[in-house]
């Protein structure tokens, strides 16, 4: 579904991203894990070219992301985002961060838009708010609402960048278990996260990212139960 | 005494006549220069946004190249209305650049608005840089393009930001507006002097246009404070 090519990554003279290969299937959920600055965020964020990579490939559904002529706007109608700090359009309501996306692309019409959101809404507790601003929302919320916003595009990828990092502890478990709910119905998912237990629950391939390559990758068992690249079980041994 | 300074300067000859057309065209010209420099200023503002951020891409074509140079043409657009005297670009728009054009009201308000986009664009990029760059990812990131993300997302929130400063350009404009008279346009500072030139004498009429004039300012800069407060308490959790 998604195949990474060679992928390179320069902030001007940083290198955080070294050549990195990999092929995501559908129905596969990746969790990226590694130490702050190993890249995982960076990689995460050129799957939809938020960042543009310095050379190398990224092919979702066929379509090559980094050639010139690629309509990136329809591509990223398919691939869902959910962000570190949520990112929620302040100055809209909650029913308007969710529904201004699919009546933009003409998805839904206004009506339809609506019904599907507060749908969501509903399925996660928070339809009594669609009214209100996301500054009346706890973190724990606005980033509920920020992954119903991005679901409301029916993407067929969900990349979610540290969606628990920014928030309160007694409020990671609303998220992590809304994220599961989503993994139950068999979303693609690419996950940058540094809750161990929930990639190990979750995830169906663990990478691990260190100086911008993929140092290691298996499936959640053998990943924690077997690490063999020294790297790994070092960073391992400090966050477990 | 004062009674009849008041019907010498106002009534006699239907002198209040004089300053209401005055007034009116003040306003007039303040009004449509305002927006006028408002449409100048988002229109600069988003090129050099725009502008700024092709140029970090890889991924340019012709139209970037034109993004970029047009940048730099309003750049030194921005540069010249800053660096030279307004009443010096009012004149050479009344004499030059617009010379012949019938109605001298809408010679000011272009001037007036040219130069006053100017000093808008400087303040909506300052708005636009005040709007979290994670605004405009999550705008693109749901598939909206640039352009869309700008107008929907992060300008209303740049807006929102600079308000207080947008209205601020708008009392700047109010009161150089009082130069039109330089191409004998009448406003209220030129109602002021020809009802001062018949009358000789000078304090009724320039008391009281000074008086109007602060009572605008005043108005406005209230009501300004007014939405302030508003706006600072709706983002209050």
């Amino acid at each position: 579904m998604i195949d990474i090519k060679n992928l390179h990554k320069n902030f001007g003279k940083l290198e955080v991203l070294r050549g990195v290969n990999t092929t995501i299937q559908e129905g596969e959920r990746v969790v990226l894990i590694g130490a702050s600055g190993s890249g995982k965020s960076t990689l995460l964020r050129c799957l939809n070219l938020l960042e543009e990579p310095t050379s190398g490939t990224v092919i979702f559904e066929g379509v090559d992301l980094t050639a010139p002529d690629t309509n990136l706007d329809k591509t990223r109608c398919r691939m869902g985002m959910v962000f570190q700090h949520f990112n929620l359009f302040p100055h809209k309501t909650i029913l308007e961060n969710i529904t201004l996306a699919p009546v933009y692309h003409k998805l839904q019409t206004k009506e339809e838009a609506k019904k599907k959101a507060m749908a969501l809404l509903e399925r996660i507790g928070l339809a009594d708010k669609a009214n209100t601003y996301p500054a009346m929302l706890s973190g724990g919320q606005k980033q509920r609402v920020a992954i119903v916003r991005a679901l409301a595009m029916e993407p067929k990828v969900m990349l979610f960048d540290e969606p628990t990092s920014a928030l309160d502890p007694e409020m990671v478990g609303e998220v992590l278990e809304l994220i599961r709910q989503l993994a139950d119905t068999g979303m693609t998912m690419v996950i940058v996260t540094h809750e161990m237990g929930f990639a190990r629950e979750v995830g169906t391939r663990i990478l691990f990212m260190d100086e911008g390559e993929i140092k290691e990758e298996n499936t959640p068992a053998e990943f924690f139960q077997n690490p063999q690249h020294p790297r790994l079980k070092e960073f391992l041994s400090k966050v477990l | 005494m004062l009674a009849n300074e008041f019907t010498r300067t106002f009534i006699k000859d239907n002198r209040w006549i004089v300053f209401w057309n005055g007034f009116r065209n003040t306003m007039l010209i303040t009004v449509v220069a305002a927006l006028i420099g408002i449409v100048i200023g988002v229109l600069v503002s988003v090129v050099h946004y725009l502008a700024e951020s092709a140029k970090g891409k890889k991924r340019r074509n012709i139209g970037t190249y034109i993004l970029i140079a047009l940048d730099k043409v309003l750049a030194f657009y921005v540069s010249v209305m800053r660096g030279t005297p307004l009443a010096i670009q009012l004149t050479i728009m009344a004499f030059i650049i617009m010379a012949g054009f019938p109605n001298k009201v809408v010679v000011c308000c272009v001037a007036f608005g040219v130069n006053s986009g100017a000093y808008v664009s400087e303040v909506i990029r300052g708005g636009i840089n005040s709007v979290d760059i994670g605004q405009m990812e999550a705008g693109r990131s749901v598939g909206l393009s640039q352009i869309a993300a700008m107008r929907l997302i992060v300008l209303p929130q740049a807006i929102k930001n600079i308000l207080p400063a947008l209205c601020n350009e708008a009392i700047a404009v109010l009161k150089e507006t009082s130069i039109v008279g330089l191409i004998s346009v009448v406003d209220l500072t030129r109602a002021s002097d020809l009802v001062r030139s018949r009358t000789l004498s000078p304090y009724f009429p320039l008391v009281s246009v000074a008086i109007i004039y602060y009572l605008l300012v005043a108005g406005l800069s209230a009501a300004v404070n007014h939405l302030e407060r508003r706006l600072a308490q709706s983002d209050r959790h």
